[in-house]
């Protein structure tokens, strides 16, 4: 036990060391982008984004439950936190940042990891098509009312970003479009935004400190609501990212472990002053594509990028938006699922709605978490009606004309408990009925109230009524709930 | 003895296993199987691409290179492996043993072995490994492990099969040994063999009654044996005494201890199947 505890570790920090570090500084290198986009997201200063992803990306590889996947500051959390900042100033993030990591921790402890299963594939393909959209929504500001040297800028970057892996694969396309607009917008003086005008860049190693906020129930239900809502998306983009690095690199992950490490980290991001993050689907591909398999690797990125950061502070507040705005549209891009659209045409139609029904409550809402709730609402709804249609009754009537047996095959459930009832002719004069219940499933409580009546109504009209074939489950749901084989039930049923 | 198990890694030890169970096979009768395994990916197969940039639908454009590249390397360990494991079935005919049967697995040794050996009566295993390294005399990383898991005796095969005629065990009078003696007389594999017993530790009356109630049982079960108490360091006594007497096999009781303990202080046997150049026969 503690000898193969102590050789796993080995292998998930050290079974793969170059290629970790190598992929940890290529993720540090596109992390840097996207860490300050995400703070210019939710209206904070880079060094917010920039110590979170520090942090996180350290303590997620220590703690997480998924070696070779990248965690940090994320857009999808970001755009939760937006009005609190608005509102409320930014120790009302960090409070809320520590509060989403304690939901998460228990949310680990309670192994709710294993709830992601109500998220079907359709409802994942819409989450990551609305983070993709809400992405690109957020680079808008920096693409209207700009001078047109803007979109020659960006332009030009995507250029970079995509056309240079054509000639080498040896170097992170990003830093080279980041490396020439600089040096371009440097040499010719252009009057183009930059980093620094965001906002403060951090200059030191992050400081603990307690979020500035009154410790009260006041503070506590300000926060709570954007608390819950970060703790959701992002174990839901981490368990989701999990998966989809379980897919790659055909090996298997802890998730409820992982619920736990996103949590800690998190709960350590907000007393440093970073704000809430998650688990990272474009950087996690990246990674992969990278080399990167074990802890090492985002263990790396996380130091590599507050090295850089601390050391290169100066450098970075001269980098125009236009590169940042660049790589950016090139995560979009990437995040966004082009299957799925051609996927609209073929998959059942349910499917469809249930994706495009997500994309568009997290697009008109900017919450990921009410998106997905739609989604995984909508998806249970279309699966019950589904099941549903499986239910059949079909009847025999006895030579003599007395006896009727009713044969009943599929689910039995609130869905389906009208068409059970609509199914038998009470109008039919008969002395005795058998109901055939062996192909059958009682489910509820619906379905068990829809027996009763049937059994009473048959009554009622003077047959003798039979209940045969009920297997073991359904027999117990009825045997407890049912009313018609106890005295007094036909008050009792109208009671209800 | 009905079955025994022969792992082989295509090292240069798989030769050996295969002399040691095809010896054991003709002795006793029993049927071999012979098992590789292809050791699970630790690590899947790379891309080595920095670029760092996402093209649209990257991640399924990378699901299908990264599937690729895995499908590749396991059909190549696989074409491996077979050949592996036909070579060893070659030899095993040569060495006069009919009918081996193999079997080749994914996953880990020590789990083949635990899944496998409720059929087996024993275990044959090469001292060292594809990846050993003889300079260090560093034994196979899978062999400590399969000896600990596995609830059969295991017979760790020296680097070249020498015919044997004379055995050794050390006996130390402890449960393990006790086991080694029962098995000794009670199987063919020992049979018409001259058998040292030999304790290392103080002369005392108790090690004494102890050594000649196993010499006596050996005897009984019409083994040729001879018994002696020398004080010492184990492992080198022992060592010392193969080398003088000229013993060809040495059994023993494996790992009595913790890992915890055998991490400060050494594993006797670690150090004892290291320092004999014969093959070993292993209890636990």
């Amino acid at each position: 036990m503690t000898d193969d505890f102590a050789s796993r570790l080995k292998t998930e920090w050290f079974g793969n060391i170059r290629n970790d570090v190598l992929a940890g500084l290529v993720v540090a290198l596109a992390l840097i982008p996207e860490a300050i986009a995400f703070s210019i997201i939710a209206g904070v200063d880079p060094k917010v984004g920039l110590y979170a992803s520090f942090s996180i990306a350290v303590l997620v590889a220590i703690t997480g439950g998924r070696p070779g996947m990248i965690s940090a500051a994320t857009a999808a959390t970001a755009v939760l936190m937006v009005t609190l900042v608005k509102d409320h100033g930014l120790q009302y993030l960090l409070a809320a940042t520590v509060l989403a990591g304690v939901l998460q921790i228990g949310a680990g402890l309670l192994k709710l990891g294993y709830a992601m299963r109500f998220v079907s594939k359709s409802v994942m393909t819409g989450f990551v098509n609305a983070l993709a959209i809400l992405i690109f929504m957020a680079q808008l500001p920096e693409l209207t009312n700009v001078p047109w040297l803007t979109y020659v800028m960006v332009a030009g970057g995507l250029a970079i970003i995509y056309l240079l892996p054509r000639l080498t694969k040896a170097v992170p396309s990003p830093l080279i479009c980041i490396l020439v607009l600089t040096a371009i917008s440097l040499y010719f003086g252009l009057e183009l935004r930059t980093v620094g005008d965001m906002g403060e860049l951090p200059s030191t190693l992050p400081v603990f400190m307690l979020p500035d906020v009154p410790l009260n129930l006041e503070t506590f239900m300000i926060i709570l609501p954007y608390s819950a809502a970060v703790a959701v998306v992002g174990l839901l983009e981490s368990l989701m990212t999990a998966s989809i690095v379980d897919d790659l690199t055909d090996t298997r992950s802890d998730k409820n472990r992982e619920c736990v490490g996103q949590g800690v980290a998190n709960v350590a991001t907000g007393f440093i002053g970073g704000m809430a993050g998650c688990a990272m689907i474009g950087q996690s591909v990246i990674n992969v594509k990278s080399g990167g398999r074990g802890r090492l690797s985002c263990f790396c990125a996380g130091v590599f990028l507050l090295f850089m950061i601390v050391v290169l502070g100066d450098w970075v507040a001269i980098i125009p938006m236009a590169a940042l705005v660049a790589i950016m549209i090139m995560v979009s891009i990437g995040t966004f699922n082009w299957g799925s659209l051609a996927n609209l045409k073929t998959h059942p139609r349910s499917s469809s709605i249930v994706m495009l029904a997500t994309v568009i409550f997290v697009v008109a809402t900017h919450n990921l978490a009410i998106g997905v709730l739609v989604g995984v609402l909508l998806s249970g709804i279309f699966f019950a009606w589904k099941i549903s249609q499986i239910f059949r009754v079909t009847s025999t009537l006895s030579a003599d004309g007395t006896h009727r047996t009713y044969t009943v095959e599929g689910q039995v459930f609130f869905a389906s408990a009208d068409d059970f009832l609509a199914a038998f002719d009470f109008k039919e004069v008969l002395d005795k009925v058998t109901i055939d219940l062996s192909r059958a499933h009682i489910w509820d409580i619906s379905s068990v109230a829809a027996i009763d009546m049937a059994v009473l109504k048959f009554r009622r009209e003077g047959a003798k009524v039979d209940l045969i074939g009920m297997n073991e489950a359904s027999e117990t749901i009825v045997d407890r709930l049912a009313l018609h084989d106890k005295p007094g039930a036909l008050e009792r049923l109208m009671g209800h | 003895m009905k079955k025994l198990m022969a792992l082989i890694d295509g090292s240069v030890y798989s030769r050996s296993v295969c002399d040691h169970a095809a010896w054991v096979s003709r002795r006793t009768g029993a049927e071999v199987e012979l098992f590789h395994v292809l050791g699970r990916r630790d690590v899947a197969s790379s891309t080595a691409d920095f670029s760092g940039s996402l093209d649209a639908d990257a991640r399924d454009t990378l699901l299908a290179e990264l599937a690729e590249l895995d499908e590749q390397k396991s059909r190549f360990a696989q074409r491996r492996g077979r050949l592996i494991l036909d070579e060893a079935r070659k030899r095993l005919e040569e060495d006069g043993v009919r009918e081996a049967a193999v079997k080749l697995r994914h996953g880990d040794v020590v789990e083949t072995v635990q899944e496998f050996e409720k059929d087996a009566d024993l275990i044959v295993i090469g001292k060292r490994g594809e990846a050993a390294d003889f300079a260090t005399l560093h034994l196979g990383s899978n062999l400590e492990r399969v000896v600990r898991a596995s609830q059969r005796p295991v017979l760790v095969a020296a680097r070249a099969f020498q015919p044997i005629g004379r055995i050794l065990v050390a006996f130390d009078g402890g449960p393990s040994a006790l086991k080694a003696i029962n098995y000794i007389a009670e199987s063919d594999l020992f049979k018409g063999l001259h058998c040292t017993l030999l304790t290392v530790g103080p002369e005392t009356d108790e090690n004494r009654r102890r050594l000649e109630d196993a010499a006596h049982q050996l005897r009984a079960a019409g083994l040729e044996t001879e018994h002696a108490i020398l004080p010492g360091q184990a492992d080198s006594v022992i060592a010392d005494k193969v080398a003088s007497d000229k013993i060809d096999l040495v059994v023993m009781g494996a790992y009595g201890h913790s890992r915890i303990r055998n991490l400060i202080i050494g594993s006797t046997t670690t150090e004892m199947i290291r320092s004999c150049k014969v093959p070993i026969l292993l209890f636990r």
